[in-house]
């Protein structure tokens, strides 16, 4: 167990590495940082002087050592845009993006996880069919459209919810059921699929000979050897609901690192961008990391392996 | 080692008439099991063999009563267990029949373990749904049945998982679980066939040891007639979800009576003869969606008559004891 769980968090540290390289790469190979501080009016020496301060007159290996060092500790400049440091203005806005995504990812579980037990286990009724309908509609209809038309309905027309913004506690609904979704449907289907295999097998045949009852046998037996697929895409949706919340967040005006991003985009504030995307790597990895614990500990074969 | 003894005094334990299970499929009814009929004695070792798709696994599932249902059902018949009929009986009250007066030993030992619990809390958990004992007696009794079944260590073995045990082991933890609540049938479904030879003999010899302990019944689905005549007291012939011919180990091995029989132990390969080629039944058997009228096995029969096509044969008795359904016999 221990081996294994030094072995992941190796694995999420050289990942984390491996993203630094590359925002570090891109951000020089995207052009000289000056011509984005520095207006038209700056004479040679401005533009010498800058470049002491922000490092670009060492060798680019110096360069990544003084960017690690920096991210190590936190730091990850100042955002143009915002004139204040990075980390400040991502510690602001994280806290929204957080929620929105636990919110979210919450919804996944609790409505694919049960309807995909109840499909496998009522397979071919009148249930099965609701499923089926609620999986096509959230994997095949786009976030922005599925949102814009909840917005529609339930903002507009019923007035039931606020349209946009984070103001009371209802207006976190919508967003995230927009972004939860999809999800919600992919669970749906992977637990319904799981199931059916699970419930086919012969350890299952096993424990009805031994006299175990109907329920038992699928909240114990079957549930968690059907959790064990469900689970691995857990990490993955964990991290995506977190980073995948830009269209989201920016059509339900979200104030969270999602709409960050998109607005340091948009006003070319690299530094900031930097951050929101270390950031994102970093909920992905944990969020990852998580999830690989929890599958240890449902299934015993990973465990020991 | 073939028993005569065919105990026509001692007790029957299970009784099976006229028992027919159909399933319903879009080709038609599916006559897996279609009237058989049989008494298993206290004891006693039956041996129902036949070829894949014969009906043995349905009349296993059907004695369980785990046919899945949809598309499955039991049509009619009776299923007399220790004096009780448990076709009409709830599933409820099916459940607490399951694994404590008829148990099961299935085929495949890799995947009849759930992977998730260890191997103790699976013996335990048998114990549980049954008797109703303290926590620290389920585990001592799940100790004593896993010792029974030869695991070596245990004590320690408990708190392994399916995967870290060989196919031997883990086949051994099945008849555990199987003999935890001292049933009185065992039914053993090909519990030996995907074992090493060496490894088969041993488990059979377990068998032998725990039948002889607790004077328990056990059916022995099986295609392989060493197995037959190494285990069983009486065997019944399946063809096409019928018994057609029934008897002891030695009437069946020295007087087949049923050509279906005959051409069975005539292609069991033989170490004291010469062959080019080996024996084997030419065609296939009948669909069971769409039986012939007449006998299922007509079309494959060497001596075959017109009366053959025209009727089904009636169950005769060849000798004491020795069944045929065959126009033949007389």
């Amino acid at each position: 167990m221990q081996k294994y769980l030094a072995r992941r968090f190796l694995l999420a540290f050289v990942t984390l590495l491996s993203v630094s390289l590359i925002i570090f790469i891109m951000s020089r190979v995207s052009g000289d940082p000056r011509h984005i501080y520095l207006d038209d009016y700056s004479t040679q020496e401005d533009w010498d002087r800058m470049g002491e301060v922000l490092g670009l007159d060492k060798p680019y290996y110096e360069q990544y050592g003084m960017f690690l060092k920096g991210a190590v500790k936190g730091d990850f400049g100042e955002s143009v845009r915002e004139a204040r440091p990075v980390t400040e203005v991502v510690l602001e806005r994280s806290p929204a993006t957080l929620l929105l995504g636990s919110v979210a990812f919450s919804f996944s579980i609790l409505v694919g996880v049960p309807l995909g037990i109840l499909s496998a286990v009522k397979r071919g009724t009148w249930m099965d069919q609701v499923g089926k309908i609620i999986a096509l509609i959230g994997q095949s209809a786009p976030p922005f459209w599925l949102g814009i038309m909840l917005m529609f309905f339930f903002a507009v027309q019923l007035g039931m919810v606020p349209p946009y913004g984070k103001q009371d506690w209802n207006s976190i609904i919508l967003p995230a059921v927009t972004l939860g979704w999809y999800y919600a449907a992919a669970n749906l289907r992977l637990v319904r699929s799981a199931m059916l295999d699970v419930l086919d097998s012969e350890y299952i045949k096993l424990a009805r000979a031994k006299g175990v009852n109907s329920r038992t046998i699928i909240m114990k037996h079957a549930f968690r050897n059907a959790l064990i697929p469900p689970l691995t895409f857990a990490g993955v949706t964990l991290g995506a609901l977190v980073t995948g919340s830009l269209v989201v967040e920016t059509v339900f005006a979200w104030p969270g690192l999602g709409r960050l991003a998109i607005e340091a985009l948009f006003a070319f504030d690299y530094p900031l961008l930097q951050g929101v995307v270390i950031t994102f790597t970093l909920l992905y990895v944990t969020a990852a990391f998580v999830v690989d614990v929890l599958y240890a500990y449902v299934d015993p074969r990973i465990r020991y392996a | 080692m073939v028993t005569t003894d065919t105990r026509i005094d001692t007790e029957v334990v299970l009784s099976v008439e006229d028992l027919r299970t159909h399933f319903t499929t879009r080709w038609g009814t599916v006559k897996a099991v279609d009237g058989i009929s049989f008494d298993l004695r206290k004891g006693e070792t039956l041996g129902i063999v036949g070829e894949s798709g014969c009906g043995k696994s349905v009349t296993m599932l059907s004695l369980m009563r785990l046919i899945p249902v949809p598309p499955g059902q039991i049509v009619s018949g009776k299923i007399v267990l220790d004096g009780e009929d448990i076709v009409p009986i709830s599933e409820q009250e099916m459940a607490e029949i399951r694994g404590s007066k008829i148990a099961l030993i299935i085929q495949d030992p890799m995947t009849s373990l759930n992977p998730v619990f260890s191997i103790g809390n699976q013996v335990e958990e048998a114990i549980e749904i049954h008797q109703d004992i303290p926590k620290q007696s389920i585990m001592d009794r799940a100790l004593e049945v896993l010792r029974k079944v030869n695991i070596p260590a245990a004590e320690t073995r408990v708190k392994d998982y399916p995967h870290q045990m060989s196919g031997g082991m883990r086949q051994r933890v099945v008849g555990a679980i199987g003999i935890s609540c001292q049933p009185q049938v065992l039914i053993a479904d090909e519990p030996t066939t995907s074992l090493d030879v060496t490894i088969q003999a041993q488990y059979l010899k377990l068998l032998k040891d725990i039948q002889k302990d607790s004077d328990l019944s056990i059916i022995f689905i099986t295609h392989d007639f060493g197995i037959v005549a190494k285990m069983c007291d009486r065997v019944a012939v399946m063809y096409a979800g019928r018994i057609v011919e029934h008897g002891s180990v030695r009437d069946i091995f020295n007087n087949p009576s049923h050509p279906y029989t005959e051409a069975l132990l005539a292609s069991v390969p033989r170490m004291d003869r010469v062959v080019d080629r080996l024996f084997s039944i030419e065609g296939q058997p009948p669909p069971l969606h769409d039986l012939p009228v007449g006998c299922a096995f007509a079309d494959r029969c060497p001596v075959v008559m017109d009366k053959c096509r025209e009727s089904y044969p009636e169950i005769k008795a060849v000798s004491d004891g020795h069944t045929a359904a065959c126009w033949k016999v007389e």
